[in-house]
């Protein structure tokens, strides 16, 4: 194991960003909502400091920092591990949450001397704890361990789609529990097989052990499975358009950039990672299939939504579809991590992150300015709110693939790897999505720019400073399409580099 | 060779699953889970795993038991007949959980030649916390970061159950309908059964560090005494914006943490023990621990604030 | 080693509960119902890792801790995972009077600002 940091400053970094929301969530409890907005204040910055410090870290130094918890080392004890893609999951996740935290702050602020009132506490304790299980799932080494971090996220992120109390998003609510708690049972289930079979859940002691045995493919079928339930990859998204739909715009922005991701985060680590002989299986072929049905059926189902926040949840179905066509092009690759496919993979995690959380910010802008988010009332809207609509229209360049901008580097690079490895289908999805993506983004453009047979009006003023937080994690998504059409450095950080030869 | 004693508890376990997932009605089924449950603390005692069998009899089977029992109590008006699935789609499910059992059996018949097993090393090193019970050694030295974790998980899961409360009820009483009967067994039972309740659930924490039992298993005996005695009516359900309530809730975990960062300071390590003080230290955190697991789970089961029951 | 040793017994057990609580959370359309199968494919799951403990007695243990603790930690998570289920349904039933995850799917205008 390089750089074991057991006990360095450095490697308390990776504690103190798993504990230091958890202190926020006590404290809130302790003290009660007097304090609410004072211990949001000292928090957020905080957690904040210590995740892009640790990104830092790692990137400087180039190799990933591990810290052994309590000093007992696996099997027996736990790891915590940043590697490059931990490393830059953690800085996006940091930046979303902290962007997102400002638009809310108007809506949930704890109104002072009144007694303490229930939607703000809920909420920050919620994106609180959203955020230390996502650090857990980036940072865990040990599937059980992981298996602890992801019900804590899912217990974070189910109350924040029914924060608002409706009938349909309580439903909806309840139906996300009930995926995800089949999904939990079903990568728990692996997760003993596993260690009945190599007695150690540590990822990095297992690719040493793993053999290609029945028990393996099971292990990796339920886990995958499972995990992509919590994913919501077709045909498993059934729950995930009317929860995203149904949340504040800030916990859909939440769920839709990040939450999602933090299962698919735990693929990567079970297929790369973990079990790497995985990749000379139909598997990786199968799950691509799986994304290219998910970007053909979300984009045509967003094609038809009459609701704006509707759409761009099933926006998020189609492009959650895209990070699965890494598989099966990054693992044929000699070095997967050096492909073309794995950086795309990754950029389009990202991209898709800024991009969406813009997204529904605008969305819940435009909802709470018109009173309602019907598509096609939206006549002219777009002269009353032009920031929004331009962020709006920003984001979408990025889920459409159009230069210059994240989504269009993640598809090209997803496109040429597909082309070099002779995998012509998969680039012929990503043109076709792309040119739905193209046509549920201009459905809701043109709309906004026409002006319509009655003109809307502005219901509830919506303030300046919450369209600028939506619009510069739109330009964030613009940002990203600079980035080198290359195999990026740091997403290599801590591969390991013998495992691809040795293992089956 | 399989006793007739397993065999025939295996049977049951299956037979009573079943009929709790097929029974017609709803109260039926739960009350078949309970026995469920209990049949199931059986088997992890034939497993040798009575730590599992007590938390599995304490939480599986009677805290959950008594959650859903509360929850069918108020469901009943609105249990209507299930709506029979579609055959189509019985099929389908059946053949696919049965294709999930067969793998998982083929794979339970065909043990690994060596099994694996920590146990050697867990015991190697159980000497120098001074614990002589070998799962709170893994739960609170070895495994401590995934028990502090899921400390975090059931708080968070409170907040959670209340934020279903209506906006103007935030902070206020969950809606327990207490028994209305004076002088019933039920009353007779909440004034006899606590005191040697909590008693039980003390020494299960107390004896947790050397023994089968622990700050779960005690947690789960504390919670189901005050729910007794709150359901009798002999104890109020506290307001969820009570300081003391609160408080109690997070004193466990808090202490956990505290110790968890201390051990940084004095020996450059998170959540390792400064030697020699390993046992009381993790008594310490057992003890806070006990109380706040009782009553979080105790909340969990009267639920959020609502408006009062009027009969 | 007996094929049919007593440790075998109880991981049938184990595999049949899990396809039995997969089947009651598909076919069962009451969602308490559901919830009370998840709990059932719970059940199963941890007593798999009973199985496997107890394949792994050593050390003049009756089996391996390790995986002990971990249906301890399990058994909390599921026990919060079913509380939050039940709040939730009866949440529901409080604002919509029925317990049924049928119908109408997608938040209606009012919910989804």
């Amino acid at each position: 194991m390089a750089a074991a940091e057991t006990s360095s400053i450095a490697g308390l970094l990776l504690v103190s960003v798993l504990i230091l929301p958890v202190v926020g969530i006590l404290a809130q409890l302790a003290l009660g909502g007097r304090f609410l907005n004072w211990i949001c204040l000292a928090v957020f910055p905080a957690s904040f400091g210590v995740s892009a410090a640790t990104c830092a870290v790692v990137w400087s130094h180039g190799e990933p920092l591990i810290y052994i918890v309590g000093g007992w080392q696996p099997p027996l004890g736990i790891a915590l591990r940043a590697d490059g893609i931990s490393a830059a999951m953690m800085l996006v996740t940091a930046i979303i949450i902290c962007a997102v935290a400002i638009f809310a702050r108007v809506e949930f602020t704890q109104p002072s001397g009144a007694p303490e009132a229930r939607a703000p506490f809920v909420f920050w304790a919620l994106i609180l704890a959203l955020w230390s299980a996502l650090n857990a799932l980036f940072l865990g080494c040990d599937l059980f361990n992981l298996y602890v971090a992801l019900e804590l996220l899912t217990f974070a992120a189910v109350p924040l789609v029914c924060l608002k109390g409706g009938e349909a998003t309580v439903k909806a609510a309840l139906r996300y529990l009930l995926f995800a708690l089949l999904g939990s049972m079903l990568y728990l289930m692996g997760t003993a097989l596993l260690y009945g079979a190599y007695g150690t859940l540590d990822i990095t002691l297992l690719a040493q052990r793993v053999h290609p045995e029945r028990v393996t493919w099971i292990a990796a079928a339920l886990m995958t499975v499972g995990l992509l339930t919590k994913t919501a990859l077709f045909p498993l998204h059934l729950w995930l358009p009317p929860a995203h739909a149904g949340a504040p715009a800030a916990g859909s922005a939440v769920l839709s950039a990040l939450v999602v991701k933090g299962s698919f985060f735990l693929i990567v680590r079970l297929w790369f990672d973990a079990m790497p002989g995985l990749g000379h299986t139909a598997g990786p072929q199968l799950l691509a299939s799986l994304g290219a049905a998910a970007i053909l059926f979300g984009s045509v189902m967003a094609l038809r939504q009459q609701r704006l926040k509707l759409l761009v949840a099933y926006s998020t179905v189609a492009q959650i579809g895209y990070l699965f066509l890494m598989f099966p092009l990054a693992m044929a690759a000699e070095q997967s991590w050096t492909s073309l496919a794995w950086t795309g993979g990754w950029l389009q995690l990202f991209s898709h992150a800024f991009a969406k959380a813009a997204m529904f910010l605008a969305a819940g802008l435009i909802a709470d300015a018109l009173g309602h988010d019907r598509i096609n009332d939206l006549g002219g809207a777009g002269r009353l709110r032009p920031l929004t609509f331009c962020t709006f229209g920003l984001a979408g360049l990025s889920l459409i693939g159009v230069p210059p901008s994240g989504g269009f580097v993640a598809k090209w690079l997803l496109l040429s790897a597909s082309v070099a490895e002779g995998q012509w289908i998969w680039a012929a999805v990503i043109v076709v999505g792309g040119l739905l993506a193209g046509g549920y983004i201009f459905k809701v453009l043109g709309r906004a720019f026409t002006a319509g047979s009655d003109a809307p009006v502005i219901v509830t003023p919506v303030s300046l400073s919450r369209e600028v937080v939506a619009f510069s994690l739109a330009v964030g998504a613009v940002l990203l399409g600079f980035f080198p059409l290359e195999p990026a450095e740091i997403l290599q950080i801590g591969r390991p580099e013998i495992l691809g030869s040795t293992v089956p | 060779m399989a006793s007739v004693f397993d065999v025939t508890l295996v049977c049951l376990i299956l037979a009573v699953g079943a009929w709790s997932t097929f029974a017609r009605l709803t109260f039926s089924a739960i009350v078949i889970f309970i026995v469920y449950g209990l049949l199931l603390s059986l088997a992890w005692v034939r497993l040798a795993a009575v730590d599992v069998a007590l938390t599995e009899a304490a939480i599986g089977s009677g805290v959950t038991g008594m959650l859903l029992l509360n929850a069918v109590a108020r469901l009943r008006s609105t249990d209507a007949a299930p709506t029979p699935s579609r055959s189509s789609v019985n099929i389908a499910a059946g053949v696919f959980c049965t294709l999930i059992t067969a793998s998982l059996a083929g794979l339970v018949l065909v043990p690994p030649q060596v099994p694996v097993s920590l146990a050697p090393s867990v015991m190697e090193s159980l000497g120098q916390s001074g614990l002589g019970n070998p799962v709170a050694g893994v739960l609170f030295v070895y495994r401590s970061l995934d028990t502090l974790l899921e400390k975090v998980v059931l708080v968070l899961a409170l907040i959670a159950v209340w934020s279903l409360a209506p906006d103007g009820l935030w902070g206020g009483k969950p809606a327990l309908r207490p028994f209305p009967q004076r002088d019933s067994v039920l009353i007779f039972l909440a004034r006899t059964v606590p005191p040697i309740g909590i008693m039980v659930g003390i020494y299960m924490f107390w004896v947790g560090a050397d023994e089968p039992g622990g700050a779960f298993q005690g947690g789960a005996v504390l919670a189901a005494m005050w729910i007794l005695v709150m359901i009798a009516g002999l104890a109020a359900v506290p307001p969820t914006s009570s300081h003391a309530l609160r408080l109690a809730l997070i004193v466990g975990p808090v202490v956990f943490l505290a110790i968890g960062i201390l051990g940084i300071f004095l020996t450059g390590t998170f959540l390792a023990y400064p030697e020699g003080y390993a046992k009381p230290l993790i008594i310490a955190i057992e003890a806070t621990l006990t109380v706040s697991i009782g009553v979080t789970l105790a909340m969990h089961v009267v639920g959020p604030p609502e408006k009062e029951w009027r009969s | 080693m007996a094929i049919m040793n007593a440790i075998t017994i109880f991981g049938l057990c184990a595999a049949a509960l899990v396809g039995l609580g997969i089947f009651g959370l598909i076919v069962n359309p009451q969602p308490l119902r559901k919830i009370l199968a998840i709990n059932i494919l719970g059940s199963g799951v941890f007593l798999m890792f009973g199985v496997i403990a107890r394949r792994g007695a050593a050390a003049g243990l009756g089996g391996d801790p390790v995986p002990q603790a971990m249906v301890i930690t399990g058994i909390v998570v599921a026990f919060s995972a079913t509380a939050l289920a039940v709040a939730l349904l009866l949440r529901l039933v409080l604002v919509s009077g029925a317990a049924t995850l049928e119908a109408e799917a997608e938040p209606s205008e009012k919910d989804g600002r």
